[in-house]
């Protein structure tokens, strides 16, 4: 790497550097509302890895995110914390792959409905499980962790899942990627091995959302199915991250930012018809704003550039 | 004879099933509209009779002659306000699709948000020909068993439509190629709209029918839009008869796992024979094989 | 010499129809091969068999003598098999010099992204298209996408090259200056193989014709040999005229 290819990483870890005392000066108030865009913006950067790219719209968010959140209800007291981490990843891991492998012959519509089914089927089972062999729907969490551990902990995430993303963009699996979302056929006559690729990306993407999944659930201490895998959480990760747009690193934290802070007062201050405003913002950002914040960026540019060349070569 | 009583509720249940599928089917068959928000307006149908029979006392089978044309009205609607759009942006048959999966999703909690609003989230239910009777040794409740039927006649008058009307072969072309429709002097985007709104008054008269004797509450669209998505997808997208047979299927495959397995499994089996099929065959049980 | 590409007996249906029904066919290195045929003869089945975009129901295809007919699309193209498609295909968004840089990038020779950009130049400038390398694919008119459907295919360094009707569609000048590309190519001894109706390029390029009707091989040879067989004139033509 020569010194240009610093400077995104380097710009990674400064921007965490300015985040990571916060907590010592924000009121408990800023701090809920901090983690909770810390925790999407994990989750929509990580959705954004293997969907952006692909354009295989995933809404398997909340299967992955519940998965971790149970793997710290059941091991938080009988294993030490710092290993439950790991071991929520490796059972995310697990799972994407068994996933990964059995998705691949699907595509395009038939994805999406496969991973929403996905999650309502993980769902449905843990709840089944819980009332038959727990004799409850839902359980306690009595797990000692700070809300500022907890945003610690997001946050040295978010580093890591910005970090990886921007290994797989430079890295020759982050053009396979590319490829296979501008035509999967061509991919694989261009000599790509279309089914690792996949597989090996959904695996890291849905390895950050299980993480993220054990951080958050000692958080709420009593979780149930329909919090932990709570259906609106993979759509409001998706929705994030089509405001911000998928196609580049930073794009997904550009609407997790604002769009956490307005459903975060939407709900503080119009619980009923919360609903209906998260219906119609879903439906103003697929009308007005297809291509993202990145995508009005990038035509801002290209127009300022535009205008630019004009002022230096007057006589075109 | 309790077998006979499971298969027999299970059919009657894949009976509504196969006709709430039906209109989804049409919907992404013709118009190409995956619509998410399908089962809230089967949920908004089930409320309408509702109020209709507490309130006024008027029974389902005439709530279905105003939630049907109220429900293509509002469907064709919002085919031509909120689709037409999309179908233009559109670079690729793929981009529309997930354009539209986006915007129903939007439509989805604005619909739900509604009838959130109006009627809390509580459930109702009301109680019309609760009676019982008996067929072949088993005791079915008469509102299930008409329901059943009313099922039956209109799936069939569905098909008869599109098997012997001008209307209906004219569907049934853009269904299968969209590009070569218009070649033939088909106006695409007029029959679109008009499949989407057929498959409106369709969800509408599932709904209907559905409160006759289920409890239901103002969340449960997302339940039948799942239900309908698992028995188009089952079936093969666009496939009517696919649908009936996937409906069966998926009702028989619910009543068994109650009466044999455990009532709380019910949805986990949909799913799952959801999921196996699609392993199995990418396409449905009647999809046409991808090339 | 053991022949760079041998097929023996490949069959292939599709529900009722045996869109290749037993072909039996085989290139040496260095020619320049026609496959020519009636329309729904079967040639585009055949080579979607060769590169693994489908598999075959029955028979054997060996590339440098391996067999390959159970081999994915991408380990075809890695062992040496590089097409261009019937219906143009490019990865639109993608700029011209990126489009050749994947096909460099995990090709018979794959190698870093930033060799794979430096590759993708001097074949850019071989299709005549090195002044538009920072412009999107989707910019393009259609002869140019096929250039740089070419350029793609070459970057992966293949031993051999399948054109499925490359030259259809094409100009008279366009048409011209692309037997000249196919020609130098030929020139520079890669073997390729062209689906093709055009028989003005076919009598200019081909050393040799292999001719198709219903799925199977009906006459082979040197282009006017083959061109005027009887069954070939009668496949063309149908019975009653011939």
């Amino acid at each position: 790497m020569n010194a240009k290819d610093w400077i995104v990483p380097l710009a990674i870890l400064a921007a965490a550097a300015v985040l990571a005392p916060l907590p010592l000066v924000a009121g408990s108030y800023w701090m809920a509302l901090l983690v909770n865009v810390l925790m999407y913006a994990v989750l929509a950067t990580a959705w954004a890895l293997f969907s952006g790219p692909t354009h295989y719209v995933s809404l398997a968010t909340a299967a992955f995110f519940g998965l971790g959140a149970y793997t710290m209800a059941f091991l938080g007291e009988k294993l030490p914390l710092a290993l439950v981490y790991p071991v929520a990843a490796l059972i995310g891991a697990v799972i994407a792959t068994i996933v990964g492998l059995s998705t691949l012959r699907l595509s395009g519509v038939y994805f999406v409905i496969f991973t929403f089914g996905l999650a309502e089927l993980v769902r449905q089972l843990v709840t089944w499980a819980e009332a038959k062999y727990g004799g409850t729907v839902g359980r306690f969490v009595f797990i000692d962790v700070t809300q500022q551990g907890i945003y610690w902990m997001l946050l040295g995430v978010l580093v890591l899942v910005l970090l990886t993303g921007f290994l797989i963009q430079r890295s020759r699996l982050g053009w396979a990627l590319k490829a296979i979302g501008e035509d999967e056929t061509v991919a694989r006559h261009a000599g790509i091995d279309t089914t690792v690729a996949k597989v090996a990306v959904f695996v890291i993407s849905a390895t950050f959302m299980t993480v993220v999944g054990a951080i958050m659930a000692p958080r709420w201490t009593y979780i149930d199915p329909s919090i932990a895998f709570n259906p609106i959480i993979s759509f409001q990760v998706l929705i994030m991250a089509l405001l911000g747009g998928a196609a580049r690193l930073y794009g997904p934290i550009l609407g997790v930012v604002p769009l956490a802070t307005l459903f975060e007062i939407l709900q503080a201050n119009f619980p009923n018809s919360f609903s209906i405003l998260l219906g119609l913002a879903f439906l103003v950002i697929v009308y007005f704003v297809p291509s993202g914040i990145v995508g009005l960026i990038d035509q801002g540019r290209d127009v300022l550039g535009r205008a630019g060349r004009r002022r230096a070569h007057p006589a075109e | 004879m309790f077998l006979v009583d499971v298969i027999l509720s299970g059919l009657i249940l894949g009976g509504i099933y196969a006709l709430i599928a039906m209109g989804l089917s049409l919907q992404y068959g013709v118009a190409r509209i995956m619509n998410l928000a399908y089962g809230e307006f089967t949920i908004a149908a089930s409320f309408l009779a509702y109020v209709m029979f507490t309130v006024a006392g008027v029974s389902p089978i005439l709530a279905l002659a105003v939630a049907m044309p109220l429900s293509f009205a509002l469907n064709w609607a919002v085919y031509r306000v909120l689709m037409t759009p999309l179908v233009r942006r559109a670079k690729s048959p793929g981009a529309l699709e997930v354009d539209s999966i986006l915007a129903t999703f939007g439509l989805l909690f604005v619909v739900q948000g509604i009838l959130l609003m109006i009627f809390g989230g509580s459930y109702v239910s009301y109680s019309y020909l609760a009676v019982p009777v008996q067929i072949i040794g088993s005791t079915v409740a008469l509102n299930r068993l008409l329901a059943a039927g009313l099922a039956v006649a209109i799936a069939l008058a569905l098909t008869l439509f599109l098997m012997r009307t001008r209307i209906g072969t004219a569907i049934r072309a853009v269904s299968v190629n969209p590009a070569a429709a218009p070649l033939v002097g088909i106006d695409t985007t007029a029959y679109a709209a008009f499949a989407f709104g057929l498959g409106g008054a369709l969800v509408a008269a599932s709904g209907v029918l559905v409160s006759m004797f289920f409890t239901f509450n103002a969340a449960m669209g997302v339940v039948f839009t799942m239900k309908a998505l698992i028995v188009v997808i089952m079936g093969g997208v666009g496939n009517i008869f696919g649908a009936l047979v996937a409906g069966l299927i998926l009702g028989l495959a619910e009543a068994l796992t109650a009466a044999f397995l455990d009532g709380g499994l019910t949805l986990a089996v949909n799913f799952a024979l959801f999921l196996g099929i699609l392993l199995i065959r990418p396409t449905g049980l009647f999809g046409k094989a991808a090339r | 010499m053991q022949p760079l590409l041998e097929l023996h007996g490949v069959s292939k249906a599709f529900g009722g129809l045996r869109a290749v029904d037993g072909l039996t066919a085989s290139v040496r290195r260095g020619e320049v091969v026609g496959l020519v045929g009636p329309n729904g003869s079967g040639k585009t089945t055949a080579l979607n068999l060769i590169t693994g975009n489908l598999t075959a129901d029955s028979g054997a295809i060996l590339f440098e003598g391996r067999p390959i007919e159970r081999a994915a699309a991408h380990r075809i193209t890695r062992a040496g098999i590089a097409r261009t498609f019937q219906l143009v295909r490019v990865m639109p968004s993608l700029t011209l010099a990126e489009n050749v840089a994947v096909g460099a990038m995990f090709g018979a020779r794959a190698c870093s992204p930033a060799e794979a950009q430096e590759r993708a130049l001097p074949l850019l400038a071989r299709v005549g298209l090195a002044a538009r390398a920072d412009e999107r694919a989707r910019s393009l008119t259609y002869i140019d996408q096929k250039r740089l459907e070419l350029a793609r295919a070459l970057a992966a360094e293949p031993q051999l090259l399948l054109l499925d009707e490359w030259l259809a569609g094409l100009n008279p000048t366009e048409l011209k200056d692309g037997i000249a590309l196919i020609a130098a190519l030929a020139a520079d001894g890669m073997t390729i193989v062209m689906v093709e109706h055009v028989m003005d390029a076919i009598r200019a390029l081909c050393t040799r014709c292999v001719v198709m009707n219903a799925g199977t091989k009906i006459a082979e040879g040197s282009p006017a040999e083959a061109l005027s067989d009887p069954a070939v004139i009668k496949a063309y033509l149908g019975d009653d005229d011939a």
